[in-house]
Formats: structure tokens, C-alpha cells, sequence
């Protein structure tokens, strides 16, 4: 069980700690500071600052040592020739840190869609120049706050580690075997219901919030997709929509249960403008049969008067499934034990979150 | 020689002491500016090598407009102004 819980946010890292069965904030860094990403694994903690004024930054602290300035990913010199390309070569944001399986190797996935490389624990880093220069990657469209396609999500197959999931906001679901010597675009079954008819069922055209997998079944990875909940059981070859989702099946992010395959949660919403909980009631939903059915998670949750969304990388799992954690645009905080059957607040309120993380490893 | 004067809200980050520079451009004084402290480049400029948006810089008083080419000329007692840009409420 976790007892170190890291929340990035508007104004911040807020480091938790579990004392007494209570969580209660126990460190703050980067005050008033956007931190856009955290990676907690092993003794390490990495947070990545999307500086308004300077660009974004990288930060690393090991055991109890200080926080020191990482190399900040970077694209190289783009080339005259790239004139039709509609996104800028330089990282706007990095979205998210994922350990890449093996000792020192992280991935950073960023805005504007650049996925770049460590294998010195995010000292220095490389652009995936595979993904970036596809023909293919100038179709990606962007994501609304950004303007610019996101790397949202990056799966590392717990069993191989050169094999990659991706999911772009927008342009669906790519895949490398080789550790992104190639890529495809994979993703039959995907329905996005705002692109034009004969566009609506193109893998890359699909406008995937997140995505997360069953770390003991890699093979099974959910989606909360624009439209809808999907689930896929042949690695993210072919997807299947959830039509049952209660009380919604809009929202932006799911975490996987690490060892059974049938189990997932979700913080619904209602789509597509108005974005805020339904009967403004926050919930969890959880689904144990995978995706059959859906559970609607209330107990110690905001029942009325609550406005407040859920991003991407604000909801976190531990490794046994069993804590749980969301924050949400207007700064909440909730915490469970017991797989999301009951939730508590700890004492704070904190500035909009963008990233939950549980320690790890 | 030039100096370059860096806004006090770096100081938050990263050590950015006014500093002596050298070179007859705006792009080879920064550069000068960063052979001695690498980090610094990143905070003033993006990764293609142009002032980042919300930057500014000021030369003898005048902002720089081209914020690509830093091919503005700079005589041996210039001032470098780097600043956070005036971009929100």
C-alpha cells in the first residue's frame, strides 16, 4: 500500500503522506508553479513545471536529496523544408512520465505530440524521431486548452518493454513493437461522432482522452474516448464500446485495476460543452465485469452543488488497486481505500489539479 | 562590452546574474551569456532558438521585434533587457 500520494497542480506539487490512516499534506514545492506531470517511482520523483514565462521545465529529486533542474526534452533544428507543418518544434507541455521498464528508462510524452526517450532517469532526453517525422503525424488535430495534439497517454507492455501504446489527443491509438523503430496506427471499432461521416471510424481521426491497461493482462486496455468508454482485449486491435456507463460515458480519465482484467473506474461528466458532474453530484464509476455493467461510487463524495472536472492524469492507483485517488479543476481532493466504495477529502484545498500519482515501484 | 540584464523572477529558477557579454548581435551575445551558464538558454529561448512567447527583450530601450533572426545589432556599451512579458490579467 502507498503511503506517498504526489498532486500537481495550477499552483504547485503537493506531496501526501498516510499517517495514522489519514492523509495529510506533508511537503509543497514549486509553489505557484504549474506542474503539468509527476512520476514518483522507486526512491525518485521526477515533476515537470510548465512555466508560463520560461517553457517547460524538468525536476528530479532522489531519496532525501535537493530537487535539481533535469535537461528539459527538446526537439531539434526544424528543417526549411517542414514548411507544411502545422505544429510548432518546441515542447509547449509535457503531459506525462512513464517508467519505460527498464532500469533508467523513462518516456515523456509532451505537446506538441513529441515523444521523447530517457535512459539516465531523465537527465537528458531524445526525440522519437520515428513518430515525429511520419507523414502521418501532420493529420494529428489538437486538443482544446493546448491547440496542439498531446501525447495523453503511454503504455510500456509490463512483459516487453518495446512495446508502446500510445494514445494522442487527438489522433487515436499508435503502437510500436520495437521500441518506436515503427509505429502504427491501430484501433478498428472506434466511433467519433463529431468528424465528418466518412471519417468517423479512421483510427487516426479518433479523439482519445486516455488510456490504461491491466498491468497483469496487458492485452486488455480500457479507453475513455471522446465519445464513449471503450474496451479492447487484443492489445488495442479492436475496441468495444461500453454502452451501459452510468451516469455518463463522457469524461477524461479511467485507471486501470492492475491485476484484474474486468475492473476499471471513471470519473463521468457531462459531454460535450458543459463539462461538469451530472446533477453537479461528483461520482466514480467502477465496472468489475468488464464493462457489462457500471457501478456508480458515491459514498463520501460531493452530492450536490459540485462543479468540478477531472483531467487525464488527475485520477491515480496504487499497485494493488485497492487506493485510489482524484483531483479535480476546482482544486478537491479525495482519497479511497477500499477500491472506491468510500472516499474522504483530505484537509486542503488546493489550487486546479492536473496530475495525481501514488508513489510506486 | 554588452551587458545583459535578466528579469529578478528567474532567480526563482535559476541563477541569472547580470552579466557581461560579447558579440555584435543580440543571437551571439545570449549566446556568450549561455556558454556560461547552458541552463539559462532554455528559459529565454524555444527549442528552434526564438525568444519564447512570453518573453521579452529590449535593446538600448527598443524591443526586439524579430524574435527569430536576434540579429539586432548591438554597439560595445548596449543593455540587454530580458523580461517576462506582460501576457495576462
Amino acid at each position: 500500500m502507498a503511503d506517498k500520494l504526489y498532486v500537481g497542480t495550477r499552483k504547485g506539487l503537493f506531496v501526501l503522506s498516510r499517517k495514522n490512516e489519514k492523509w495529510d499534506i506533508s511537503e509543497t514545492r514549486f509553489l505557484g508553479e504549474p506542474v503539468s506531470a509527476v512520476l514518483a517511482f522507486g526512491d525518485t520523483v521526477w515533476a515537470a513545471l510548465d512555466l508560463g514565462h520560461f517553457g517547460p521545465k524538468l525536476w528530479r529529486r532522489t531519496g532525501s536529496e535537493e530537487w535539481t533542474e533535469m535537461q528539459t526534452p527538446a526537439f531539434p533544428p526544424k528543417p526549411e523544408d517542414a514548411t507544411d507543418d502545422p505544429h510548432p518544434w518546441s515542447v509547449g507541455r509535457i503531459w506525462n512520465l512513464t517508467p519505460g521498464g527498464v532500469d533508467g528508462r523513462i518516456w515523456a510524452g509532451t505537446m506538441p505530440g513529441g515523444l521523447f526517450l530517457s535512459e539516465d532517469n531523465g537527465a537528458s532526453w531524445c526525440l522519437n524521431t520515428q513518430l515525429w517525422e511520419m507523414p502521418d503525424r501532420l493529420k494529428w488535430m489538437g486538443v482544446a486548452g493546448g491547440e496542439q495534439p498531446g501525447l495523453s497517454s503511454v503504455l510500456v507492455d509490463p512483459g516487453n518493454p518495446q512495446k508502446l501504446t500510445l494514445g494522442v489527443s487527438c489522433a487515436g491509438i499508435w503502437q510500436t513493437e520495437n521500441s518506436g523503430e515503427t509505429w502504427r496506427n491501430i484501433g478498428d471499432g472506434f466511433d467519433n461522432e463529431y468528424m465528418p461521416p466518412d471519417q468517423r471510424h479512421d483510427p487516426i481521426a479518433q479523439d482519445i482522452h486516455q488510456i490504461a491497461h491491466c498491468r497483469a493482462h496487458p492485452n486488455v486496455i480500457w479507453c475513455q474516448h471522446h465519445s464513449r468508454i471503450y474496451r479492447s482485449t487484443d492489445h488495442g486491435a479492436t475496441w468495444r464500446p461500453l454502452e451501459n456507463a452510468q451516469p455518463s460515458g463522457f469524461g477524461f480519465a479511467v485507471v486501470a485495476h492492475p491485476a484484474d482484467p474486468a475492473t476499471a473506474w471513471f470519473v463521468p461528466a457531462i459531454k460535450d460543452e458543459q463539462r461538469f458532474p451530472v446533477d453537479a453530484r461528483i461520482v466514480v464509476s467502477r465496472t468489475r465485469d468488464g464493462g457489462e455493467t457500471f457501478e456508480v461510487l458515491d459514498q463520501g463524495l460531493p452530492g450536490r452543488h459540485a462543479y468540478d472536472l477531472v483531467y487525464r492524469h488527475a485520477l491515480g492507483i496504487d499497485e494493488t488497486g485497492n487506493q485510489l485517488a482524484f483531483g479535480s479543476t476546482s482544486g478537491g481532493l479525495w482519497v479511497s481505500e477500499d477500491g472506491g466504495e468510500s472516499w474522504y477529502a483530505p484537509d486542503c484545498r488546493l489550487p486546479p489539479v492536473a496530475c495525481v500519482r501514488f508513489a510506486a515501484g | 562590452m554588452p551587458t545583459v540584464f535578466f528579469t529578478s523572477q528567474l532567480a526563482r529558477f535559476i541563477d541569472a546574474p547580470t552579466t557581461t557579454a560579447s558579440g555584435a548581435t543580440l543571437g551571439d551575445a545570449l549566446e556568450s551569456v549561455f556558454q556560461e551558464h547552458p541552463q539559462l538558454r532554455g528559459y529565454i529561448l524555444d527549442d528552434q532558438g526564438a525568444i519564447r512567447r512570453h518573453v521579452a527583450v529590449f535593446v538600448d530601450g527598443v524591443q526586439v521585434r524579430d524574435r527569430s533572426s536576434l540579429e539586432d545589432k548591438l554597439s560595445i556599451d548596449s543593455e540587454i533587457h530580458v523580461f517576462q512579458a506582460l501576457s495576462g490579467g
